[in-house]
């Protein structure tokens, strides 16, 4: 389904700024999988969704999704594939404009955007019964603004925006980090039930061990621009926080190595 | 009376004016200068096609379309070429002054022929169509010529049919995702739609309405001027706010009908002002000044209002 090669990435190269963000990642998601990425700061899980879903041209590598190559293709061509939650509760809807409204775009997400009525009846006839089931009272509110909403109900109707149509891939981009722990409780567990019921295939970046080890079926670890861990199958589920908290240990220790061995080599050689 | 039937009929026209910079202004967020050119050179275009003996409507219908190219190129310029929004309107604006006089082949075009003493274009026929109703007619206790009322009423269609038309389009599945791509970006291009053919298709939709405008001002004070447009901005942002304060933004329609009322409002206050002992070059002076304080009352208002934080020792 989705298939990456070899990606690389540096940003403002050339530059003392120069990051090298993805360090030629190779990933292989079949149909179906829901696969959680987890690292931290500056591993580069977000850079690696970001280049999935088109924010930048990677340097090198190819990506290929659902039998098409879009490694070249821009942001809102992929769309057409992908359905995405950000991270930033604000990023995934248009304050100014209705829920109605936001859905009425969402609906045609990759379709052709022609002259005909945004809001027929029909829509939002099923929108009313779709919001209904978020149980958050919002079904009575589809003509309020969507700025007036908290963070846990914008994302939970970016949420179901992003899976309004059946994307071929979900990108979930730590979309409950910005959120209070009950909403973002809420908004995983109808991430977990929306998933499973559509059989999405599905990437989810966090920094949350706790999310990592609850859910998806797939583990994939990153450290420095690279998958360092990959786990799946009995493997993933056999997981726990303290086995990920000793990789990360792990992790540490061997950067610290590294600075560690050049600190000795240049006192022996420079 | 006739001066403020005049500034009545006035108003209705810079509302165009005024629905293009709403367009360009709050859906965008770009206060775009463009206008300043594009107004004029509608203006131009319908000008001398009406000198050159073209049918009215054919004149005002290119006027439109040419302003609408002008936005392409302002959008062009934002999208595809990486200039900063408020520069791409001044680079335009700045172009579209030459254009225009090589348009117009010189500064001043008067709309009058020569030979006949008689008017071109879409003013003299609603005179015409006024003659033969014959008048002049009472309205509130004034006598006013049938001719000058069949204008305002003419006049007052084209808006009602335009800011229907907008109102109409804006709901539409492009129009709702034009909105969208002004409003959050990143969130319309994660839905599929390209924000800088938004964008190029919002600012030339803008200043197409905006040309129109020009064009229909130029038919009614039977002149076209090189140097008509300047300070258009003005008067656009300036009914755009007075329009929102009467108003609100709560919704689409709110906020058009507030406009095309903000800008016959504020022709009105112009009016009002130049009956006073006020010298029509002072116009912009004013139009100035009422923008600054439509601008600054509203936050002075809130500042009023809310008390002050006290300092934390």
């Amino acid at each position: 389904m989705l298939s990456l090669k070899n990606i690389q990435q540096t940003f403002h190269p050339g530059t003392v700024n120069e990051v090298r963000a993805l360090r030629g990642v190779s990933l292989e998601i079949p149909a179906g999988s829901f696969v959680i990425v987890l690292g931290g700061n500056g591993s580069g899980k977000s850079t690696l969704l970001n280049a999935v879903a088109g924010s930048f041209l990677v340097d090198q590598g190819t990506i290929n999704l659902a039998g098409s190559d879009i490694t070249r293709w821009p942001e809102h061509l992929r769309a057409k594939h992908i359905g995405r939650v950000f991270q930033n509760p604000f990023s995934g809807t248009a304050p100014n404009m209705s829920i109605a409204e936001n859905f009425a775009l969402a609906t045609r997400r990759g379709k052709s955007h022609g002259l005909g009525w945004a809001l027929h009846r029909k829509l939002r006839d099923s929108l009313r019964d779709r919001v209904r089931t978020l149980k958050m009272g919002l079904e009575d509110r589809l003509d309020n603004a969507i700025g007036s909403l908290s963070g846990g109900q914008r994302q939970a109707l970016t949420l179901l925006m992003a899976t309004w149509l059946k994307p071929d891939l979900l990108l979930l981009d730590e979309h409950t980090a910005a959120l209070d722990p009950k909403s973002a409780d809420q908004v995983l567990q109808l991430t977990a039930q929306i998933v499973a019921q559509d059989k999405l295939t599905t990437m989810m970046v966090t920094h949350s061990m706790a999310q990592a080890v609850a859910h998806g079926d797939r583990l994939v670890m990153m450290h420095q621009g690279n998958v360092f861990h990959d786990f799946s199958g009995a493997d993933k589920t056999r997981l726990r926080i303290e086995d990920l908290l000793g990789y990360f240990d792990d992790l540490r220790r061997r950067d610290l190595m590294d600075e560690s061995a050049a600190a000795m080599l240049r006192e022996q050689y420079v | 009376m006739d001066l403020l039937l005049g500034a009545l009929t006035l108003g209705l026209i810079t509302s165009l004016l005024a629905l293009g910079v709403y367009i360009s202004f709050r859906l965008f967020e770009v206060a775009d200068i463009t206008v300043d050119g594009s107004i004029t050179l509608g203006a131009a275009v319908t000008a001398i096609l009406l000198v050159h003996g073209w049918n009215p409507l054919v004149a005002t219908a290119a006027g439109t379309l040419a302003g609408a190219v002008a936005g392409l190129v302002t959008g062009f310029l934002q999208t595809k070429c990486g200039v900063n929004p408020l520069l791409s309107g001044i680079l335009v604006m700045t172009a579209l002054y030459s254009v225009n006089l090589r348009v117009m082949g010189q500064s001043n075009l008067s709309l009058m022929d020569s030979k006949t003493q008689k008017f071109y274009g879409l003013t003299a026929w609603a005179e015409e169509f006024g003659k033969k109703l014959g008048g002049p007619w009472h309205v509130l206790a004034w006598d006013v010529k049938a001719g000058d009322l069949v204008l305002l009423g003419g006049m007052a269609l084209v808006v009602v049919l335009v800011a229907l038309a907008m109102y109409l389009f804006f709901r539409t599945n492009f129009g709702t995702a034009l909105r969208a791509s002004g409003d959050n970006p990143q969130m319309v291009r994660a839905l599929g739609v390209s924000v800088d053919t938004c964008r190029i298709v919002g600012l030339a939709l803008a200043n197409s309405v905006v040309a129109l405008s020009g064009s229909l001002l130029c038919q009614y004070q039977s002149y076209a001027d090189a140097q008509m447009g300047i300070g258009s901005i003005v008067t656009g942002l300036a009914s755009v706010i007075i329009g929102e304060a009467l108003t609100g933004t709560r919704s689409l329609g709110f906020a058009i009908c507030g406009t095309i009322i903000g800008s016959i409002l504020f022709r009105q206050l112009v009016a009002l002002a130049m009956l006073g002992d006020i010298k029509p070059s002072d116009l912009k002076l004013i139009t100035a000044v009422c923008l600054f304080f439509a601008l600054v009352l509203p936050q002075l208002w809130k500042k009023i209002r809310r008390p002050k934080a006290n300092a934390i020792p």
